[in-house]
């Protein structure tokens, strides 16, 4: 969207709601707008989305939402086409790239013509991959901006709600004939004998597979186009459902009494890949399905899983916070990697905000040990706030942490509101985590340097003794952001490493073990220097230039 | 080719540059007029995780995801992770794997154990290997960033895909600055066959 900045105004917004929230404004004033969240942020925004459904839109809204089926990268695989019908709002589902561009544009125009938001669902790996996109000139939607004054469409006080009730009910009826006869959904006639409805990705899978197979191409997915599917249906001998996650298509071809087979073969539970649709359709033909023999030399590797850089400042913090016998609410963001061994410092996971306000309730149950909740600086903007507010308004002893690192390093180094710089890259106001819990009545409010473990193993100490609420705030920039070195690189001082492991309990991934005892791999040493503040014999000394101390 | 098409996978450990190689591949490929798809999977695998990108060109392509046991090459940026995904080579494809080990966490916390016979069993794993230290090949041109370029050189002449595609892709992926290093790094690992 950069290539647009002058004609396109884009923003991070600290959460889903509040973005949903603001494209609904800009949609009433007759902007077109396009709101981006994972298939967990729809939740978020699900507020906004139940009712803008009822005073409908204006300029065209369209929320590019993406699951995960799998969990890649997420805590759930929720499908979100569920909240499709549950808000009573059209679905798109693209299956590559050029899809993604076409159905955009469909959005966009079925938005306006309806006045109703649409969600453009698409997946992680239809988001991830790359193809082959007829581009087109950029067509402005030409509608005026200006808010024209209507409080029986833009009011939904019961007075005037129940009259928007009766008119979702007109726009699904229009919506359900379009579905019918749009390009989005297509059938690709082939052997007859049988039929398949694959929606999204599902749909490269079943060609590469089957090219001579009768495909029916979802890509409009709600609401349902009944009379194509009975057209399709009735064209083919066998009826094959393939849809990712939930038996949403299959479910609703039985209520139209439509003889099919669907989650039976392709699993709900996980992602679709060409080998599990083959396993599927070998399942169906009663072949035995012997998984491939897995290889003899790949037998034993080591688990690679994704770990906190080296020189990470999250790093400080969770060893520091290992010298305590406490629970730890954590939440969602690199931080989340605390969790893994060595470090192990990771007690609990839910959703966005919920490491502050989960720390709160445990200590209201009596838990007996200290509960300190951990967010990132993103996170805490986007839903920490009222948990910390809960906090200072229902007073428990919460030790929270926010490690700030001044970015959204997880998802890519985005900007935040407390980063002071705008997506477009403009200077703006810095959002103090301080100040925040100032205001919300946290009585103790200190910031400690990661980098510095004794001096935050000491605060950790003082806070660990109180009865009131604390903040801690962990400062120190994501050095991949920074794109520098912290210090200079460290090498092993063979003659002083006794071997006794500390620092391999900071999980490292510069620090190797050898049958010598530790050493640096200089290639990813970050020169953060916390090996040096960890090692008991001080073995880990400055780098000679050019090669190891030996 | 007959019509089919062809897999590239390409692995390694997040931060190796596995992304920028993969458009690379991805743009060469539709240099010499393919319809290409690619795919990757990062996120959570950016720290220091394994990484997977997989390249498919062809006539017409529908999957982007290589099935198993298809792949024409397999490029490895790290010794054991083209054991890991060596399922999705071709019986007959080329494995191209850089001789650098990068010892995971797990290892280095006593959780597992480094095959310390990777070698071995990158030879018997693959009648088609070429085992490259491309760290060197890539310390010698003065920067060890271009690895995943070096990688690129070698797996390209298991390609059916014109030399001046190659070019042409390297200078659409990389920045001025670096397009004459990563021009020499293309060559040495063209070169290294």
């Amino acid at each position: 969207m950069s290539a647009y900045r002058d004609a396109v105004y884009c923003e991070w917004s600290p959460n889903e709601k509040v973005a949903l929230e603001v494209a609904a404004g800009a949609s009433l004033a007759g902007a077109r707008c396009i709101v981006t969240m994972k298939h967990v942020g729809l939740n978020v925004a699900a507020d906004p989305l139940m009712t803008l459904s009822y005073t409908g839109t204006v300029g065209g809204l369209v929320l590019c939402v993406a699951d995960d089926p799998g969990m890649h990268s997420s805590q759930n695989e929720q499908d979100t086409r569920h909240f499709a019908r549950f808000a009573k709002v059209p679905v798109l589902e693209p299956a590559d790239s050029a899809d993604a561009s076409e159905f955009m544009k469909l959005a966009l125009d079925v938005s306006e013509r309806h006045r109703t938001p649409v969600i453009l669902r698409t997946t992680t790996r239809v988001s991830h991959s790359r193809g082959m996109v007829e581009t087109g000139d950029r067509v402005p939607s030409g509608k005026p901006i200006g808010f024209q004054k209507c409080p029986e469409r833009f009011v939904p006080i019961p007075l005037w709600g129940r009259g928007m009730r009766v008119e979702v009910e007109k726009r699904h009826a229009a919506l359900r004939a379009e579905a019918e006869k749009t390009a989005a959904n297509r059938i690709e006639w082939g052997d007859r004998s049988l039929g398949i409805v694959a929606e999204g990705i599902a749909y490269q899978y079943v060609r590469e597979l089957l090219p001579d197979a009768s495909v029916l191409k979802i890509g409009w997915a709600w609401p349902f186009p009944d009379a194509l599917l009975r057209e399709f249906a009735g064209g083919v001998k066998e009826l094959l459902v393939a849809e990712e996650l939930d038996d949403i298509m299959e479910e609703h071809l039985r209520s139209l009494g439509i003889a099919c087979e669907g989650k039976k073969y392709f699993t709900p539970i996980g992602e679709f890949s060409p080998d599990r649709i083959r396993e599927g359709l070998a399942r169906r033909a009663g072949k035995p399905v012997t998984p491939p023999a897995s290889l003899p030399e790949a037998k034993d590797l080591p688990a690679r899983p994704p770990v906190l850089c080296p020189g990470c400042p999250h790093r400080g913090l969770f060893y520091a916070l290992g010298k305590f016998d406490v629970v730890v609410t954590g939440d969602i963001g690199c931080y989340s990697l605390g969790v893994f061994p060595p470090l192990s410092r990771i007690d609990t996971i839910l959703c966005m905000g919920a490491g502050i306000s989960m720390a709160h309730g445990m200590n209201k149950a009596g838990e007996p040990r200290k509960v300190v909740g951990i967010v990132g600086d993103s996170t805490f903007f986007h839903s920490g706030i009222t948990g910390l507010l809960d906090i200072g308004y229902n007073r428990s002893a919460s030790i929270i942490v926010v490690v700030d690192n001044r970015t959204t390093a997880m998802t890519g180094h985005q900007d935040n509101p407390g980063t002071g710089r705008t997506l477009s890259g403009e200077e703006t106001t810095k959002a103090s985590i301080e100040e925040f819990a100032r205001a919300c009545g946290i009585p103790n409010v200190r910031t400690v340097n990661p980098y510095e473990t004794k001096r935050t193993v000491e605060v950790f100490k003082e806070a660990m003794a109180s009865k009131e609420p604390w903040l801690i705030v962990s400062s120190s920039p994501c050095p991949l952001r920074e794109k520098r070195k912290l210090g200079a690189t460290r090498s092993v001082d063979r003659t002083l490493c006794t071997k006794c492991r500390m620092c391999l309990k900071m999980g490292c991934p510069a620090i190797e073990w050898t049958p010598e005892g530790a050493t640096v791999n200089e290639l990813l040493c970050s020169g953060c220097g916390l090996c040096a503040g960890v090692c008991p014999s001080k073995a880990f000394v400055i780098a000679e230039k050019g090669g190891c101390a030996q | 080719m007959n019509g089919q098409t062809v897999g590239v996978v390409l692995v390694g450990v997040g931060g190796q540059g596995i992304l920028l190689a993969s458009e690379t591949v991805a743009r060469a490929a539709m240099a010499a007029g393919f319809d290409v798809k690619t795919n990757e999977v990062h996120g959570m695998a950016q720290r220091g995780g394994s990484v997977l990108a997989q390249i498919r060109y062809g006539k017409k392509v529908y999957s982007p995801l290589v099935p198993q046991g298809s792949a024409q090459v397999l490029a490895s940026l790290e010794r054991i992770e083209a054991l890991r995904y060596a399922d999705l080579l071709a019986p007959r494809g080329l494995a191209v794997v850089s001789s650098q080990a990068i010892v995971p966490v797990t290892v280095s916390s006593g959780k597992a154990v480094y095959p310390g016979d990777a070698e071995a069993r990158l030879r018997r794993a693959f009648p088609r290997l070429l085992y490259v230290d491309v760290t060197a090949k890539a310390t010698e041109l003065g920067d060890i960033r271009v690895a995943n370029i070096v990688v690129v050189g070698a797996l390209s002449t298991a390609l059916d895909i014109p030399e001046n595609c190659w070019k042409e892709a390297i200078e659409a992926s990389v920045k001025p600055k670096f397009l004459e290093l990563n021009l020499k790094a293309f060559a040495a690992g063209r070169a290294s066959t």
